[in-house]
């Protein structure tokens, strides 16, 4: 008796309720299981809770065979206030237990056992965002994999680092929103800072950058973090792969790059150091020929071109690394030469093929007419 | 220029002369005719070696996205090694050549040899050339007598030149990318941009014209089809060389100096050589001209 009544009236109630639920095999008339392991209750977020604060309809033992579905907004109206709106609002698919685990064993966010703990979060999401029927019947793309295999995903699933960006960190928890509405951290003009809340001094250089400038005044076409890097996967753009990135955008300058001998070692590569766009052109804080900063800058080319080309002189830099032999109006001379050497080989090719096409018919008809021309004085 | 009957220094195969002498009683009628030194034959070697080295690395390079030149360089170690390959071959060619000029010197200015520079031993283009080259289409439309050539056809002489004149463009515009920095203290600023062009586009023309004209002129002839081996050994028959180059046969007939050019016939082993040496390169060039004309007009 006097342990009983040092027990919480909370306490008490779930005792006394446990002692039929408390069997955790129990069924109700529909077949449900409403079992309650009361061990993984008592170490649960809701533990100082009675039954009957969610279960609010049951007041009074027999309770009604259909008691009210439990609504978490009673108390946590601040979430349900914020997944309004959100993208996962309406859908019954759901509900606060497909995050945050099985309704009796809800743990801290902070409890690395948690469902929502950072280094848990992606496994949650994935238990939709990583089903690719899923992903099919709600136009998503099947994002876990990538994310999964991202640095991002590694740092979390195999550095175990709590200040790894997990889903959360870009996309919010409650109130996520689709990436196509304006208030969304992951709407396109959005992801500059959204990335900065950890890359902040990638954010900086990039804000100072032409690219950041022309985004920061409203160009739509601006790139920004996730059209060079991805969302997901989180590429590095750094090697090989960096030419199609830049190219997705800057068409002309990829085809004159084509032309080059740099990339034409990029082509054949393995292990060999060549120039790309961003050894010349700088990474996040890409700057225009025409400013003095630039590493493309008239007066900073010869340590540019230097930092390959040992020896790189003034007229060294000269060369053009994006010149266009098929435009006559900026590059004449290139021009002029490529013609004169496409004219070439086409004439050479054409009187020679003619010249052999003619000679293997005569030599054909001579034989039909008995023997080779060498009587035919 | 480079003529085996006015040079001083022709070089007979000793080999050829024992083996083949037991043969060449059981023909006595089929006599045998030099027509290249020993000298002209290695030269031809080297270079056709070096050629297909060049071809095959610069090729690459030059259609670098295609898949085949990616598995190719991928195959034998990455742009390291075919840039290695490519001037390795490419120096040896340039020594070749430059040995080439200089002996075609010595032998104009030092020992005065008459008949290098002109007349019908010389590779130098003449009116007769001219006329064969109307003569040669006369004959093609049925419209008059198949031309008597020379001692070199002007399709040979063509041949000639343009690897001549390629060698200097395409060498010297090789040297300017090979050693860019140290050009560029002469050379104006569209030039490093003019040489890339001119490399590439007259490297394809030698290839293409090679792997093609060439091969169909010199090895593939209708009437010599499937392979001329004159280059490789040095000699023709005597049917060959009435047929090829009556002109020259009749001249050196009327000068009594057609029995200075008999030789012995070429041991079999070395006409089987020729053969399998010759297709072989054949093989490879045509592979080449395939993926490279394909690649030419897909870009």
């Amino acid at each position: 008796m006097l342990v009983l009544a040092s027990l919480s009236p909370a306490l008490h109630a779930q005792t006394d309720c446990l002692s039929c639920h408390g069997d955790v095999t129990l069924q109700d008339g529909a077949g449900h299981n409403v079992g309650v392991d009361g061990n993984v209750f008592h170490s649960s977020v809701h533990s100082d809770l009675g039954c009957s604060a969610c279960h609010s309809s049951i007041t009074a033992y027999p309770h009604p065979d259909h008691p009210q579905a439990v609504k978490c907004v009673a108390c946590h109206a601040e979430e349900a206030a914020k997944l309004v709106g959100s993208v996962h609002e309406h859908s019954a698919d759901q509900p606060c237990t497909t995050c945050h685990g099985t309704a009796h064993a809800i743990l801290p966010k902070d409890n690395p056992k948690s469902e929502v703990y950072p280094l848990n979060i992606p496994a949650t999401c994935g238990k939709c965002h990583g089903d690719a029927a899923m992903a099919k019947q709600h136009h998503l793309a099947n994002v876990y994999p990538q994310y999964m295999d991202s640095i991002h995903g590694y740092a979390v699933s195999q550095e175990g680092l709590l200040v790894a960006a997990n889903c959360e960190s870009c996309h919010g928890s409650h109130h996520v929103l689709s990436h196509t509405n304006p208030q969304s951290p992951t709407y396109r003009t959005a992801i500059p800072a959204t990335c900065g809340k950890c890359h902040g001094g990638i954010l900086t250089q990039y804000m100072a950058g032409i690219h950041g400038q022309a985004m920061a005044s409203g160009n739509q076409k601006a790139p920004v973090c996730t059209d060079c890097h991805t969302a997901h996967t989180i590429a590095r753009p750094t090697m090989a792969q960096s030419t199609p990135v830049c190219g997705s955008c800057h068409q002309a300058q990829l085809s004159t790059y084509r032309d080059t001998f740099h990339s034409q070692v990029s082509d054949l590569g393995s292990y060999v150091a060549v120039a790309r766009c961003s050894d010349c052109h700088g990474e996040h804080e890409i700057l225009p020929a025409s400013d003095p900063r630039s590493p493309v800058n008239s007066a900073n080319l010869v340590k540019t071109c230097g930092r390959c080309h040992q020896n790189a002189n003034a007229g060294f830099v000269k060369y053009e690394p994006h010149a266009n032999p098929h435009n006559r109006r900026l590059y004449p001379v290139l021009y002029y030469i490529r013609l004169f050497m496409v004219l070439l080989i086409t004439g050479v090719m054409t009187f020679f093929l003619l010249h052999s096409l003619l000679w293997l018919i005569r030599s054909l008809i001579e034989k039909a007419h008995g023997g080779p021309a060498k009587g035919d004085k | 220029m480079s003529d085996p009957t006015s040079s001083a220094r022709e070089i007979k195969l000793p080999v050829l002369a024992t083996t083949a002498s037991g043969k060449a009683e059981e023909h006595p009628a089929e006599r045998h005719f030099t027509r290249f030194t020993l000298l002209q034959r290695y030269m031809h070697a080297i270079m056709f070696v070096t050629f297909l080295g060049l071809a095959a690395t610069g090729l690459t390079i030059r259609f670098s996205t295609n898949a085949w030149a990616q598995h190719f360089a991928l195959a034998i170690g990455g742009f390291g090694t075919i840039l290695f390959l490519h001037k390795f071959c490419a120096v040896i060619l340039s020594l070749e050549f430059l040995y080439h000029v200089q002996n075609i010197a010595v032998r104009v200015l030092v020992r005065k040899e008459k008949g290098l520079l002109w007349g019908p031993d010389s590779m130098v283009p003449n009116l007769k050339d001219a006329k064969d080259i109307i003569g040669n289409f006369r004959w093609f439309f049925g419209r008059g007598p198949k031309p008597k050539l020379e001692r070199y056809a002007y399709w040979e002489k063509f041949d000639y030149w343009s690897v001549f004149w390629g060698m200097i463009i395409i060498g010297l515009s090789g040297y300017v990318m090979w050693f860019g920095p140290f050009f560029g203290k002469f050379l104006p600023g569209w030039a490093l941009n003019a040489v890339q062009i001119v490399h590439g586009e007259e490297a394809l023309l030698a290839a293409t014209f090679i792997f093609s004209i060439h091969f169909i002129n010199a090895h593939l002839r209708p009437d010599n089809f499937p392979m001329d081996t004159t280059i490789f050994t040095g000699t023709q028959t005597e049917e060959e060389f009435k047929e090829r180059h009556p002109e020259e046969y009749d001249r050196l007939m009327a000068e009594g100096r057609l029995e200075q050019k008999v030789t012995t016939k070429p041991p079999t082993w070395l006409l089987n050589f020729s053969k399998v040496t010759g297709f072989t390169a054949v093989l490879i060039g045509i592979l080449l001209l395939v993926l490279s004309v394909s690649a030419y007009f897909r870009e």
